[in-house]
């Protein structure tokens, strides 16, 4: 175990996954001599040369379109989104040949690719790199979608990433670079389709996903001390949701409350939501809840901000209040 | 004056004296660029290589030709675009380049680049009538035909969306050599697109990292003057489009997409560039689509007399009256590549019609890469 920040956790499965398979790659803005906006690729390029580690002009939807080539024709390429809510510019690229080529192909070709970088409100950086994609991206066809929330899941995921031979879009968290933990040493993999559960409950069940775990972990402490026993699980996988850890959780506490950085309208809980009513409706006891962030572009200002997104005592309220079942 | 204004002037004044422009007028301004074309060496060909590119223009016109019937008689559905009069430019390229081994990468208008590329024109028939044994398995149709097993990296229908595709196939290409250390690899990519595209920002991104980085690929414009209703002059700031490389240090020709042993002299010099590891070329072949933009299309906006103009540059007559000529092939020889042909295109409807649909139990299947 050694203890490491979740920027250097992804460095690192990056690094041993390009020595341990040459035809991985690095693509995007700055990656290659600036070593990444958030440091996440340093050092690689001097480590594997600049076509191993390709500093890009800016050129989203182009790039991503070349690593979708180079994925067909026999390379395994990570792009990295500067930020995440850069590549709107590159939906078209993520959504026709990431996402549905393979199937319109009939089978002809494979997409391992991975598109990677931080998404998420950060602290005042303003409506257009405060975006949550993964929303958007939701209804796509053929892709995967992980969120990462700590240093030991982001290694683990950004391995299984790379490696699997499907194209896997991979938020990470503008706030979460710097959280720093002991993580396992060596080569370990995470499923990129299972939930974690984080803290085991019978109360309620909490549903989130990437910062908003750390919410929901503040939460808990009050929650604790006020007697309510949270059952709380990390989604990790935006699609397919991990549904047998979800039910599971479900038919345990009777309760679910699903907290989410995405706003709410078409928004991951939106989707969660649906299909926890489908699968799991007789097994509730009150109606499922969900905590969003408000329909709107996130504001400059930081008092504005924190009202967009929820905060801990919004999940400690609506978790008291589930567990009352006065909802 | 304006700079566009400018840019107006500077196109009708280049080239070679006016001629012959006033009798061709009526025919347009596309037309006036290919009869000012400064002359380019043509490429030299054997009998048998003579009569290959005969066939496959010849399969292309053929094979399209009957599209257009079952289209009518209601055998194929949705979007159909066909590639009549422009079949120079795929045969003159994808014939000049290694079959399996370097890649193509094509538009809506894709049957006859997949049929260059070897595509079997069963597989290429049965896609378009929706059938299992289709090239893309029934799941693509008409503008999605796709083939590993022949380097067809697919048929892409938005407009510019293949092009940064193709730059990956080259950018693999150059990876293999210059990451991997093989020093072998020296596979080319061949990116076609039409006029309409030139003014999208992908082709231009894609011109700059292709240069940028010497890739190995060719950019095929085929200028066929039409962008479903709008015309290429209405477009375009500069309508030489060959000219545009010039602003990112890229080689490039402007080409006569009507003539393919032109179109296959000038690939093979783009060829030969890419090989060598001296980056990309641009071909601006200037070509015309003898029919509608697809079989939906009235085509009511292009004039009788442009229409007339390029019909008689038709390129598979073209070519059969230089092979003539060239005593490179006989009458009796080129007609039985004719009868061979449409043998082949009876094949291929007869084999697509008796195919089976796909399985609606597979509905699902190829979404993931393990299924």
């Amino acid at each position: 175990m050694a203890e490491t920040l979740l920027f250097n956790a992804l460095r690192e499965a990056i690094d041993e996954e390009m020595a341990r398979d040459p035809y991985v790659c690095v693509m995007g803005e700055d990656v290659g001599q600036y070593g990444g906006s958030y440091k996440v690729t340093k050092d690689l390029y001097e480590k594997y040369g600049e076509l191993r580690v390709l500093d890009t002009p800016i050129a989203e939807n182009s790039f991503t379109g070349m690593a979708v080539g180079a994925a067909m024709t026999g390379l395994r390429p990570i792009v990295e989104g500067m930020n995440m809510g850069f590549l709107l510019l590159a939906f078209n690229q993520i959504s026709n040949n990431m996402g549905m080529l393979r199937y319109t192909s009939g089978g002809n070709y494979t997409i391992p690719a991975v598109v990677r970088g931080p998404g998420g409100v950060g602290r005042q950086l303003g409506a257009e790199h405060s975006q949550r994609l993964e929303a958007y991206f939701h209804a796509v066809p053929g892709i995967k979608i992980v969120a990462v929330s700590t240093p030991t899941n982001a290694k683990g995921l950004m391995k299984a990433a790379i490696r699997d031979n499907n194209p896997v879009l991979f938020f990470e968290h503008v706030l979460l670079y710097n959280l720093s933990e002991n993580i396992p040493e060596g080569d370990y993999i995470c499923a990129l389709d299972q939930a974690e559960i984080v803290l085991p409950g019978k109360d309620v069940t909490i549903l989130t996903y990437s910062r908003m775990r750390h919410h929901c972990l503040k939460a808990v402490e009050q929650l604790t001390e006020a007697g309510v026993d949270v059952e709380l699980i990390d989604l990790v996988s935006l699609k397919p949701f991990d549904m047998a850890t979800i039910s599971a959780s479900i038919r345990k506490t009777h309760r679910v409350l699903i907290v989410e950085e995405c706003m709410k309208t078409g928004g991951i809980g939106a989707e969660l939501m649906a299909l926890i009513t489908e699968n799991c409706f007789d097994e509730l006891d009150v109606r499922p809840m969900r905590l969003s962030s408000q329909d709107i572009p996130t504001p400059y200002n930081g008092v504005l901000e924190n009202l967009t997104i929820i905060q801990p005592s919004q999940i400690v309220a609506a978790a008291k209040a589930l567990k009352a079942g006065q909802v | 004056m304006t700079k566009a204004d400018m840019g107006r002037d500077l196109a009708a004044t280049s080239g070679a004296p006016a001629c012959s422009a006033d009798s061709h007028q009526a025919a347009g301004a596309h037309a006036e660029r290919l009869l000012n074309l400064y002359p380019a060496t043509p490429a030299q060909v054997s009998p048998e290589e003579g009569m290959m590119l005969y066939r496959d223009m010849m399969l292309g016109r053929r094979f399209e030709d009957k599209c257009a019937e079952m289209y009518y008689r209601g055998k194929m559905f949705g979007f159909v675009h066909l590639y009549n009069g422009q079949e120079a430019v795929s045969t003159g390229v994808i014939k000049a380049m290694k079959p399996q081994y370097d890649w193509f990468c094509s538009t809506y208008r894709d049957h006859v680049h997949a049929l260059s590329c070897g595509v079997p024109a069963r597989e290429v028939m049965s896609e378009l009538f929706g059938k299992e044994t289709g090239c893309s398995k029934g799941r693509g149709g008409s503008m999605h035909l796709f083939s590993k097993e022949h380097h067809l990296l697919g048929g892409y229908a938005f407009i510019g969306e293949g092009i940064p595709v193709a730059l990956g196939a080259a950018f693999t290409s150059r990876y293999k050599r210059d990451a991997l250390g093989d020093s072998s690899s020296d596979s080319v990519t061949a990116a076609f697109f039409g006029d309409g595209t030139c003014n999208i920002g992908q082709f231009y991104e894609c011109l700059n990292m292709a240069s940028l980085w010497k890739l190995p690929i060719i950019f095929v414009v085929e200028n066929n003057k039409w962008a479903i209703g709008m015309d290429h002059n209405r477009a375009t700031s500069d309508p030489e489009i060959w000219r545009k490389a010039t602003g990112f240090g890229m080689a490039s020709e402007e080409v006569n997409g009507m003539d393919v042993l032109a179109v296959r002299a000038a690939s093979q010099r783009a060829i030969e560039r890419a090989r060598a590891g001296e980056g990309p070329t641009l071909l601006e072949c200037l070509t015309y689509r003898f029919r509608g933009h697809s079989l939906a299309d009235p085509d009511e906006l292009r004039a009788e007399a442009e229409k007339e103009f390029w019909a008689k540059l038709d390129p598979i007559k073209g070519l059969a009256a230089q092979l003539l000529e060239q005593k490179l092939a006989t009458a009796e020889q080129l007609q039985a590549i004719e009868q061979e042909v449409d043998a082949e295109v009876a094949d291929c409807v007869e084999f697509a019609l008796a195919a089976p649909e796909p399985k609606p139990e597979e509905l699902t299947r190829y979404i993931w890469a393990e299924d």
